[in-house]
């Protein structure tokens, strides 16, 4: 892979400033590997591909400062060649995804509800602002509680709060050991088990029902695995299955419904949801192929304590917020964005 | 350098009657607990940071939302600033309150209202003791991980205002890694969730923003943490080093070895002497540096990283390391750590804990600097840290009783804060900002940093009314105390006006 580094922040920088000058809205975007996600953008194309290569990485601190046209995938091998990794296991979705892409749609993979989220894992960032300055929050340290936390604000926000040049991200060692199960249990039968398993000490890093077995990952040290995997008593299969979920590579996504991606409290029993359903990170999220109409899927999962985002063309496709919510969300984004240039209306009309 | 509230350089205050608002609140909110006189107002006029005082003009003790809710809309109308206090533990005056202002004290907000352990949350309401919390889920064998030392006082309310960390928070995370849900009542009374019972929730991450926030942006009503299961087993190593460099060097070995340990802590020669005096913990008090470094999980995996520590702390150079036999040992061990403030207290009139952050490679050249200083300013520095993260909380002692000692100190504090900042570090890694370390925020962000934090503030609280004058200091205060740096002989702020 080729491993290239250049600094475009001043080019970036002046493509803002000429779009503030214009009040003309950017369409920010890295790999586009993402792009149908939200709502459809207009505006001039800000392309962050450019401006890309890993700033300073030393893996003793734990920590890599990234430019975020950098590949995904080029910091991965970066990070496995030290042994370290990603924790919050990001999707790709292609193989353009960008770490600008990554932290912006605020995605996580299998890992998640026991390693965190992009969110919990993102120190720092350098960042343009609507006001067509180039800002640093945060910093390359564990605990930094100066200011208002602005780069976990990031996470997430799908360029719609500055556009993010560079990001510094806590990283992890990679367990020593991962083994693979997979056991016979129907949903409800395998979200009691999951309840159970929750409140013991148990090395679980991944647990998924795909209509008929329950995958589980189990990640540690040789011995926890190893004495997990014999209580557990199941059949071993390979690790692809993880990486196939967190990529949708799996033959439940080839369904041509609709995809939606549900999110609910980990004790949710089983959603009655017209189409057909996947259940990951335990229980948490639960991936919908649907036809239903928006509206009926949302007042199923709201009443459960959870949202629903939709992942194709549509013109809601994030859960709408309440409305004093929303309000506070269009006063943020005015002092951020105040001439509305950065991503408009790319998670809400409003935004 | 006074960080008492200055209308000069923080910005005017509204002008309260303090008679008129006192008979409305009581026709309004008629069960509204509300002091006034100046003996009860006395208890209230501090936090942790003793130092600095100033008697509130009201106090209230509110016990339901609907009273927060109607005081906030009553002193929003009004124009009556408000200071949110937990349980006053904060050791940056983040809860100092204001001679023209209402301290509201949420500390009767004190029920925990649901343990769900197939869930693995807790919701509580704000004034909820941090240990109380891991004590009710106890049952369960559950518990909440973040544990900042002062966990059997600090309010949850507190600590999400402070994104409160401890011991643990190197594998486990900070405050804002362990909560999933908190109910907010903006200045205006307005209530909003902010996160769900889901592990997510759309539109912006309004939690992230608001966790270490500092009280500035809503007052945090009820709030639903995440539990963990506990751990089998925690086994602790005693490593004791003749060079506090080693020892720094050390805490990076442990982790390019690939262990993550629950708990990395490292303390100096005098704060060694100061815990084994008062604790008899069985501290080695000729080593120059200590570290203990807790391992914590499954039975076999820590048997295993504990022989890893072992030998990578031998390579590192330590003279002895040390397993805890027992539990006894090993809760002995700990207890010099987590009683080295009080410890210290003992072996100076005063001190003045500082809470700096850097990255860990910086150690050894930080520590040297802090013995440089310590030598300029004629002043004893004790460390005690967080080695894990990096965040170190040197011990200025002092004697406020001797003429200038007090100034000296907080001129010492200042400097390792700006040496923190110089190496890539922090001002603050848990204690926050609030109006302790308001004059080296100068020094850790510029002006157009400083205007955006302010932009923040604004868009939840336009007018400025809850907690002013902490956590973002204003231009002004940066162009007159401010620890700026003059470049290329430009003053900053040319545009603002000298005092
Ligand atoms: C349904 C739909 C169809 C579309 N079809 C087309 C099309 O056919 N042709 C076309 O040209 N465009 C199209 N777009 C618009 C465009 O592809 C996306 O909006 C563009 O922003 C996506 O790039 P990406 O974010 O997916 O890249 P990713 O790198 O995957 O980024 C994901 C998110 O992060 C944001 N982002 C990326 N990098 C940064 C950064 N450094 N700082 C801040 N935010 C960042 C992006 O704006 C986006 O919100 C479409 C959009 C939608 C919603
Ligand atoms: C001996 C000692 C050791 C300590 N060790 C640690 C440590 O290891 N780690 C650590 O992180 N901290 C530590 N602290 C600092 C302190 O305990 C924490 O900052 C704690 O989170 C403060 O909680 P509190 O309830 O006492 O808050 P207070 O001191 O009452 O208030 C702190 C801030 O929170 C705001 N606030 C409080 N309640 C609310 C609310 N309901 N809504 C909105 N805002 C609110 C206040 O306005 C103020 O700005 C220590 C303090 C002491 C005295």
């Amino acid at each position: 892979m080729s491993q290239t580094s250049f600094d475009a922040s001043a080019r970036l920088l002046e493509q803002v400033n000429d779009a503030i000058a214009q009040r003309k809205p950017l369409r920010i975007q890295g790999g586009g590997s993402k792009s149908h996600l939200g709502r459809v953008l207009t505006g001039e194309l800000l392309d962050t591909r450019e401006h890309r290569g890993i700033v300073t990485y030393d893996p003793t601190e734990l920590v890599v400062t990234v430019r975020t046209g950098t590949p995904l995938a080029e910091l991965e091998q970066t990070l496995d060649e030290q042994g370290q990794l990603l924790a919050c296991e990001p999707p790709h979705l292609g193989t353009d995804a960008t770490v600008g892409g990554m932290v912006a749609a605020g995605l996580s993979g299998p890992r998640r509800p026991w390693a965190g989220s992009v969110r919990d894992f993102v120190l720092g960032t350098r960042v343009i602002t609507g006001q067509g300055k180039h800002l640093r929050f945060g910093g390359e340290v564990m605990k930094n509680v100066a200011g208002y936390d602005l780069s976990r604000l990031m996470a997430g926000s799908f360029g719609c709060l500055g556009v993010v040049t560079e990001v510094s991200l806590k990283v992890l060692p990679k367990p020593r050991a991962v083994a693979n199960l997979r056991l016979e249990l129907d949903l409800s039968q395998a979200l009691q088990k999951l309840a159970q398993w929750g409140q013991q000490p148990l090395p679980i890093s991944a647990a998924c029902h795909d209509g008929e077995y329950l995958h589980l990952r189990l990640e540690g040290g040789e011995g926890s695995v190893a004495a997990a995997r014999d209580r557990l008593g199941c059949e071993t299969i390979g690790l692809d299955f993880w990486e196939d979920l967190r990529e949708q590579r799996l033959s439940f996504f080839s369904d041509k419904r609709p995809l939606w991606r549900v999110s609910l409290p980990n004790n949710t029993p089983p959603l009655l949801l017209p189409g057909a359903q996947l259940v990951d990170w335990g229980g948490a999220q639960r991936w919908l192929k649907s036809e239903a109409p928006a509206e009926d899927i949302r007042s199923v999962v709201s009443h459960a304590g959870g949202h629903a985002t939709c992942y194709e063309t549509c013109d809601s496709p994030f859960q709408p917020l309440p409305a004093a919510l929303m309000r506070y969300h269009r006063q943020l984004k005015a002092q951020l964005d105040p001439h509305g240039i950065f991503n408009p209306g790319r998670m809400y009309a409003e935004i | 350098m006074n960080i008492l509230y200055d209308e000069r350089v923080d910005g005017a205050l509204p002008k309260v009657d303090k008679t008129a608002l006192l008979a409305e609140l009581r026709e309004r909110l008629p069960d509204l607990d509300i002091l006034h006189q100046e003996e009860d107002l006395k208890p209230y006029e501090c936090d942790g940071l003793s130092a600095y005082r100033t008697t509130p003009m009201l106090v209230v003790l509110p016990e339901r939302v609907e009273q927060v809710e109607q005081l906030l809309k009553l002193c929003h109308e009004h124009q009556v600033p408000v200071v949110a206090r937990g349980a006053g533990t904060g050791l940056s005056g983040g809860a100092l309150p204001l001679e023209q202002g209402i301290l509201l004290v949420m500390a009767r907000f004190n029920r925990i209202l649901e343990v769900n352990p197939s869930g693995r949350f807790a919701r509580v309401q704000p004034g909820v003791r941090n240990l109380a919390i891991s004590q009710a889920a106890a049952p369960f064998d559950l518990y909440y991980a973040p544990d900042p030392s002062s966990q059997i006082a600090c309010s949850i309310g507190g600590n999400v205002a402070e994104n409160a960390g401890g011991v643990h928070c190197l594998k486990y995370g900070l405050t804002v890694h362990n909560l999933l849900k908190v109910d907010i009542l903006t200045v205006e009374g307005e209530r909003l969730t902010l996160g769900s019972d889901a592990l997510d929730s759309p539109g912006f991450d309004l939690l992230a923003l608001f966790t270490g926030s500092e009280g500035m942006l809503g007052v945090i009503t009820e709030v639903t943490v995440k539990l963990l299961p506990k751990p089998q087993v925690a086994k602790v190593l005693l490593a004791a080093f003749d060079s506090v460099e080693k020892a720094g060097r050390a805490v990076g070995d442990i982790i390019a070895a690939g262990i993550i340990p629950g708990g990395l802590e490292m303390m100096d020669n005098l704060a060694i002497r100061a815990a084994e005096d008062f604790i008899h913990a069985g501290y080695p008090v000729d080593a120059e540096a200590i570290l203990l470094c807790e391992l914590d999980g499954v039975e076999a995996d820590v048997h295993d990283d504990c022989e890893r520590v072992r030998q990578v702390l031998e390579t590192a150079g330590a003279t002895e390391v040390r397993l805890a036999r027992d539990e006894a040992e090993r809760v002995r061990f700990w207890a010099g750590r987590k009683n080295a403030f009080p410890a210290v207290g003992r072996i100076s009139p005063d001190y003045y804990c500082m809470d700096g952050t850097i990255p860990r490679r910086e150690l050894p050249g930080v520590l040297r600097g802090i013995t440089e200083l310590s030598a300029e300013y004629g002043l004893r520095v004790a460390n005690v840290f967080h080695a894990g993260d990096g965040n170190m909380h040197p011990l200025i002692l002092f004697d406020a009783n001797q003429p200038g000692e007090l100034e000296r100190a907080e001129a010492l504090g200042g400097k390792i804060l700006e040496l923190c900042v110089a190496v890539g570090g922090s001002i603050t890694g848990e204690h926050g900002v609030g109006r302790e370390k308001i004059n080296q925020m100068c020094a850790q962000f510029n002006a157009d940093e400083l205007t955006l934090f302010h932009g923040v503030k604004a868009a939840f609280d336009a007018t400025g009314l809850l907690n002013p004058g902490k956590n973002i200091p204003t231009l002004h205060r940066c162009a007159e105390f401010g620890a700026m740096h003059v470049h290329h002989g430009q003053m900053p702020f040319p545009e603002l006006e000298r005092f």
